[in-house]
């Protein structure tokens, strides 16, 4: 017979962390839009993007599609999809009831952004294996690039996050695709920063998505070193993004 | 550790024009259940959530567990367990026994999932996800997801709304137990029945006032004459049988022929009744004994509005 005599307390951050991870990706998974979204628009717009009929490029137009696609698939999956599936959490009351256990708002953050980052892990792999197909000749040091991965995702994870827990859900939904879009275009993805004039490119190349899309291009297309500048650019994104979320997120 | 489990004083709440609370105070001692018992907007859900920490009071002092919860949060909410309003809240995408791990996972000596699963009556239902589970099964479960982490503390906000008869029991049963393992409890409810079976105390709300407290004994005790009625041929000298009846009985005859002993019911009485009747000769038919349960008290006290 179970017994209920109290015997309170939080268990440790690590077992904590753990438990939150496991089940935000298996929720992610679950979640069949999410999926889709992340892993397979990405790929159709690997495929169509490569086609020679849209706009010029110079050099291999592969070499310049995937690095592009990575960038705009961490995006995707930690900026907008996260904020909106957290978005709606919190509107459904959701939150409110994590809110009433032990479980502190960083880990919850945390939580949520790991499963994506373990999601990324697939998706960048279709995408690059998807690219191979295609003909994609990768350059650089791929640490390089998996490092450019995961502080994008934390970065974009912060700002989805800081979104989805200050706003109403309806408001998340809209700026999260807005944003969205904004970082595609001018954000040096789907446009190389090289196209705009030059005072433009030096400000727009500070924005998460152009160091996220610049620093993979300098490793995987033109086989570049270290990328200093912007895997600093991420961190100072993530370092502000995720702390402001932790502490401006409202359960409810 | 000698704090008492919840302690408000003079709670104040607003929103906006409306006042919810008008300054309220009440103390439930450790392992002590107390029981809120209101119409809907009487202000149970609004003094509970101030205790959780969900919202904050306008005025007054909180303690729970000797901690206030809108600034010690992060050492209380270990040690409380909280069955909100409305579904389970949570991810109702998961299935319910994952739902119930996460929150094990998160304290730490929690009860194996499992086992609590069973006890509230849902081991078939372990593998369904949340959202699929009927109104009464989402509370259980609610209920089993607030007791995991074995707290000291309890709040129950209306934990048996939407159960069948049958799993209402079993949850009484479950709470009872609760109580006497030493849990410390704060349950709304709409149902009367619930608090006169489950309370050690029950504080009746109306409008944001506390219009009674008490034992549910000393409740219906307060103010609660019972009645006895009968039928007779007319005319019998009422003021002769008040003298045979213990000091305090009124007896009237509302309608000829109907007769009613105002007074608190007892087996004495009963026989003083029916005692004199025999005495007189008079065979007192389609006699009713009423005793005033806590709903008459309840309703006597939430029914004049202002």
């Amino acid at each position: 017979m179970t017994t209920f005599t109290p015997a309170p307390g939080a268990a440790g951050t690590g077992r904590m962390l753990a438990a939150q991870t496991r089940m935000e990706f298996k929720l992610l998974l679950r979640n069949g839009e999410q999926v889709g979204l992340t892993l397979v628009i990405p790929l159709l717009l690997e495929f169509f993007f490569n086609l020679p009929m849209l706009y010029s490029l110079d050099g291999r137009r592969i070499d310049f599609m995937v690095p592009s696609i990575l960038a705009l698939a961490v995006m995707s999956a930690s900026f907008t999809g996260l904020a909106i599936g957290t978005g709606f959490e919190r509107k459904y009351a959701v939150l409110k009831r994590l809110g009433a256990t032990a479980l502190p708002r960083q880990v919850l953050l945390l939580g949520k952004t790991c499963a994506v980052l373990i999601l990324q892990v697939f998706q960048a792999a279709l995408i690059c294996g998807f690219g191979l197909v295609l003909g994609w000749h990768p350059a650089g040091n791929p640490i390089w690039a998996g490092l450019l991965l995961i502080a994008g995702t934390l970065a974009f994870g912060g700002l989805g996050l800081l979104l989805a827990g200050t706003v109403r859900a309806e408001v998340t939904l809209a700026a999260a695709n807005l944003i969205w879009l904004v970082l595609l275009f001018g954000g040096g993805i789907a446009i190389p920063l090289s196209r705009y004039p030059a005072a433009a490119a030096d400000l727009l190349r500070f924005l998460p998505s152009a160091a996220l899309s610049d620093g993979l291009h300098q490793v995987l297309q033109h086989g570049g070193g270290f990328p200093v500048r912007d895997l600093l650019t991420l961190l100072v994104w993530a370092g502000l993004a995720l702390p402001a979320a932790a502490r401006w997120f409202r359960w409810e | 550790m000698s704090a008492p489990a919840v302690e408000v004083r003079n709670l104040v709440k607003r929103y906006g024009a409306a006042t919810a609370l008008h300054g309220i105070s009440l103390t439930v001692a450790r392992g002590q259940l107390l029981a809120l018992l209101g119409t809907n907007g009487a202000g149970k859900t609004t003094t509970i959530e101030i205790c959780e920490g969900f919202r904050r009071a306008d005025s007054g002092s909180v303690r729970v567990l000797g901690l206030d919860p809108s600034v010690d949060a992060r050492e209380l909410r270990p040690q409380v367990g909280v069955m909100l309003q409305d579904g389970v809240g949570g991810y109702t995408g998961a299935k319910a026994l994952e739902l119930l791990e996460l929150f094990g996972s998160y304290a730490a000596h929690p009860l194996d999932a499992r086992d609590l699963l069973a006890r509230v009556g849902l081991a078939e239902a372990a593998s369904r996800p949340v959202k699929r589970l009927s109104g009464g099964q989402q509370q259980r479960l609610s209920l089993a997801m607030a007791l995991i982490g074995r707290p000291a503390l309890l709040f129950l906000d209306e934990p048996t709304a939407g159960m069948d008869p049958q799993a209402r029991r079993t949850t009484w049963a479950l709470i009872r137990q609760l109580r006497t393992d030493g849990v410390s409890v704060v349950l709304t409810t709409h149902y009367l029945d619930e608090a006169e079976e489950l309370a050690d105390n029950v504080i009746v709300l109306h409008e944001g006032q506390i219009v009674a407290e008490g034992s549910p004994a000393e409740l219906v005790r307060s103010d609660a004459a019972g009645k006895i009625r009968f039928s007779a041929p007319s005319g019998l000298v009422i003021a002769d049988l008040q003298l045979a009846l213990p000091s305090g009985a009124q007896v009237s005859e509302p309608a000829p022929g109907n007769y009613l002993v105002a007074a608190p019911v007892t087996p004495e009485l009963l026989a003083a009744v029916t005692a004199w009747c025999a005495a007189h000769g008079v065979l007192a038919e389609g006699l009713t004994v009423e005793r005033r349960r806590l709903e008459d008290v309840f309703l006597t006290l939430t029914s004049s509005s202002g």
